[in-house]
């Protein structure tokens, strides 16, 4: 069986979530013996390689093909970049340093956050279009020069390059939901964007959601039939270095919220409730690791609130600063008021964290080892918090047991459920 | 002639309510007093009530031939006079016939056998005064909370004046042996043991309502014709269940009451079995042999152990932490401390913090008001936190006041000189 498989970056160019989850799936089914992928990317970097794209097809979209051996990989894979400034998410400064643009002509197509929202000004909205229907485009030829049985999209902007692959081909669509727009938008969905999903869904043989929730929202948001939808929970890359243990400059306890800085991910939930417990007791400092456009209106609610001296802001961090601020964490918290999946709980057990996550994530539905909260209930999450770093035998527990459950959700398990939906799809079709 | 023993546990805890560690110093009330007596009245209504109707009616029937034995926990009787007295009348209403008796066993319906020895008899001791204050006479024979039961509580309550005591039928106990006769104690001789018989026990408790299950569904004549198969020697059948058996875990419309109310007609009809009452039990017949039993037994999930109640870090430490009280309670007299003492102790606590995940799960989820261990064990010990903030402050109390005292004294007695 082969997939023509739309999808993301891949190392060492990840800068978030939906490439995490892209790259960790892909390594899961190359262990699946029969099952061969035709991997397709936007490029966006501006980098050497460039000079070895050469153009396909009608289209005067640039295409390098390239076999990817990807040390990690079963199997080589088939592996396509498209010239296009479709990114999934990206951060502005990230995005200069690895693009050569500045952000202000960047932002011509995507100013986009992490699940990739883009805020619609009206006048970058027509580029952004243009590009999505660009890359449909090579989608079409791509498929027209290559034989494969079934296809793969994911998430939205990739799903108009689904159909097109579809419409040329015959072949059964797959699409994959990472996320929403009513996620990224915290309900005012962009029309725009809500029907482009909208068309991937109903063009859709078969839909993947991350979690239960997610899939809820595809049927009752989107009118979906629960038929075609299935929910297949993501997993984690294992931890090839522990690295060494980190010694804090201080006695207390560190509490973090590792994540972008916006409504969805709750941060406000995170400054009440460490307020709550800042009022009953003094050995513990609060951190949040990350940037966003909520990051000055959260200073002021920390200033406002009189803990500044216990409550700390990191600014984005980078590759092995994220993980050396785990470990240096007694608890992570993820208080998102609506997210899809949301695989950094899951790092964060690894690196032996406990973690506090709200109901309303996708992750939620599949961890035992979790304490779970309501994003609103700021008493309950700061009761989490206090238990977490005045039980230590809970704490204790939480590790244990959390890193064997960590240990247990692998890509490779994932993938199988995928490549199960294939066949079935492939059966229905 | 051969002997039907039936018993049947009523247990309630007093379930706690959220509370949070910043209640803790502020909040002096740990229960839920809204789901408390949803639940009781539910239970009331759904089994007590109708159970005891038909067991009433039953016993006068068949005119003294038809015996029950019940244990009922303090917390039980305690929420009972609270939300459903109409459940104590009826139970009183029972007793009042003589075929019935009542069993003891800790008031709060707590592990402390497991800890504690003066502490345990204490609250055998408060349970015995109320079974007896309410129904009129004293229990003679003791059941321990989830039947747990070991060599070590045998001497307790050999100790104390029990006749006889019911634990598990246990597989890794019996071995080859059967759980139909009745046995002893090996040093106390004089302490008879009954052991359920878990698989027909089950039939009726756990499989009734199991349209899966081969036998299904199960009537009074198939299930009495089962005791018939059984090996012509063996004495006793001991059928030990929860009470909520009969109309709250089994439904109504599945037709559980139908069974019970014709279980003894097809005793007398196809058999040659009397019922007894676990006392009684424990007199008619001669016990076979000794039965040892080292480490605690209990009838509780597949491996019939403690690992429902102490079974992961948290049950131990919450378990831990609160007997590491037990000396300074010796040191109260505030009532209001000691009957929290009592309720905080209740063995359900610990059960809403088990982490097993198998198909007992289920039967753990039963009547649960915690989502996950973790939030059962953060909300004990916030509680269990508050309970011992107090309890010190009103030791320094009296202890401030005993000084005052012998002050006093002291000065009273200078100027006496």
């Amino acid at each position: 069986m082969k997939v023509l498989m739309f999808g993301w970056e891949f190392p060492p160019h990840i800068s978030g979530g939906l490439g995490t989850a892209c790259y960790g799936l892909t390594k899961g089914l190359s262990c699946i013996k029969d099952l061969d992928i035709l991997f397709v990317v936007p490029k966006t970097h501006g980098d050497e390689e460039e000079n070895k794209m050469k153009l396909i097809g009608a289209s005067d979209v640039s295409v390098l093909k390239r076999e990817l051996d990807v040390k990690a990989f079963k199997k080589t894979i088939e592996y396509l970049e498209v010239k296009s400034k479709l990114m999934p998410y990206v951060d502005p400064e990230d995005f200069k340093h690895q693009t050569g643009y500045t952000v202000e002509e960047a932002g011509a197509f995507l100013k986009t956050d992490d699940q990739g929202k883009i805020p619609f000004s009206g006048k970058y909205g027509n580029n952004l279009l243009t590009e999505i229907a660009n890359y449909s485009v090579v989608a079409k030829v791509i498929s027209e020069d290559h034989n494969f049985d079934i296809i793969h999209a994911h998430d939205w902007l990739t799903y108009p390059a689904g159909i097109a692959a579809k419409q040329a081909s015959g072949k059964p669509l797959v699409i994959h939901v990472h996320a929403t727009d009513f996620d990224r938008s915290g309900g005012k969905v962009n029309p725009v964007v809500y029907d482009i999903e909208k068309k991937g869904m109903e063009a859709a043989d078969s839909i993947i959601t991350v979690s239960n929730l997610t899939r809820k929202i595809v049927i009752e948001k989107y009118g979906i039939s629960p038929e075609k939808v299935s929910t297949i929970y993501n997993a984690v890359e294992p931890l090839v270095d522990e690295g060494k243990m980190l010694k804090k400059g201080f006695d207390e306890k560190i509490v973090t919220f590792l994540g972008r800085i916006t409504m969805q991910k709750g941060p406000e939930y995170f400054i009440e409730a460490a307020n709550k417990v800042l009022n009953k007791m003094d050995n513990v400092r609060f951190v949040m690791a990350g940037s966003g456009d909520m990051m000055k209106k959260m200073i002021h609610q920390v200033a406002e609130l009189g803990i500044s001296d216990k409550f700390h802001f990191t600014g984005f961090l980078k590759g092995d600063d994220v993980f050396d601020m785990l470990k240096m964490s007694d608890v992570y918290i993820m208080p998102s008021v609506s997210e899809p999946f949301g695989i950094s709980p899951l790092e964060a057990m690894q690196a032996n964290v406990p973690v506090i996550i709200s109901h309303q994530s996708g992750v939620a539905e599949m961890l035992k080892h979790a304490i779970k909260t309501d994003y609103w209930d700021v008493d309950a999450m700061a009761d989490a918090i206090h238990s977490l770093i005045n039980y230590p035998v809970m704490s204790k527990m939480f590790k244990t047991r959390g890193k064997s459950e960590v240990t247990s959700i692998k890509w490779e398990s994932s993938a199988r459920k995928v490549y199960n939906l294939y066949k079935e799809t492939l059966i229905a079709n | 002639m051969k002997t039907i023993c039936l018993y049947f546990q009523i247990h309630q805890p007093f379930r706690l309510k959220p509370y949070r560690f910043f209640d803790m110093g502020h909040d002096d009330y740990y229960y839920d007093d809204y789901n408390n007596e949803t639940i009781v009245r539910r239970i009331a209504d759904n089994c007590y009530l109708p159970s005891n109707k038909i067991l009433l009616e039953l016993i006068k029937k068949h005119k003294g031939n038809f015996k029950i034995s019940f244990s009922i926990s303090g917390t039980a009787i305690d929420q009972f006079q609270l939300y459903a007295p109409d459940v104590i009348e009826s139970f009183q209403k029972l007793a009042e016939t003589n075929c019935v008796e009542f069993l003891g066993e800790t008031y709060a319906h707590s592990l402390v056998g497991l800890k504690d020895e003066n502490e345990f008899k204490k609250q055998v001791i408060k349970h015995s005064d109320k079974i007896e204050q309410l129904f009129g006479k004293r229990p003679q024979v003791f059941r321990n909370t989830e039947l747990i039961y070991s060599n070590q509580i045998g001497h307790m309550v050999d100790d104390m004046g029990f006749k006889a005591v019911l634990t598990e039928g246990a597989q890794n106990i019996l071995g080859w042996k059967s759980p139909n006769y009745l046995y002893h104690h090996p040093v106390h001789s004089n302490l008879k043991v009954l052991l359920k018989n878990y698989k027909l026990s089950d039939d009726i408790a756990f499989r009734f309502s199991n349209i899966n299950w081969s036998q299904w569904p199960l009537t009074a004549k198939k299930y009495v014709s089962w005791l018939n198969e059984i090996n012509k020697e063996e004495e006793i059948i001991n059928l030990f269940m929860d009470y909520e058996t009969f109309g709250e875990h089994q439904k109504k419309e599945i037709g559980i009451f139908s069974f019970l109310q014709s279980l003894p007609d097809e005793v007398f009809k196809q058999t040659s079995f009397s019922f007894k009452t676990p006392f009684e039990t424990s007199l008619h017949h001669k016990p076979i042999a000794p039965i040892n039993i080292e480490t605690p037994i209990s009838w509780a999930d597949e491996n019939r152990d403690l690992s429902a109640w102490l079974g992961n870090e948290l049950q131990h430490e919450a378990f831990n932490k609160l007997y590491a009280l037990k000396e300074k309670i010796q040191l109260c007299n505030d009532n209001k401390l000691l009957l929290n003492w009592q309720y905080l102790q209740t063995s359900d606590h610990f059960y809403y913090m088990c982490t097993k995940h198998c198909s007992d799960g289920d039967v753990h989820a039963y009547f649960n008001p915690y989502e996950n261990p973790y939030a059962a064990f953060m909300n004990y010990m916030n509680v269990l936190n508050d309970f011992s903030i107090r309890l010190n402050k009103a030791i320094e109390n009296n202890k401030s006041q005993t000084s005052k005292h012998e002050k006093t004294v002291k000065q009273l007695s200078c100027e006496l000189v």
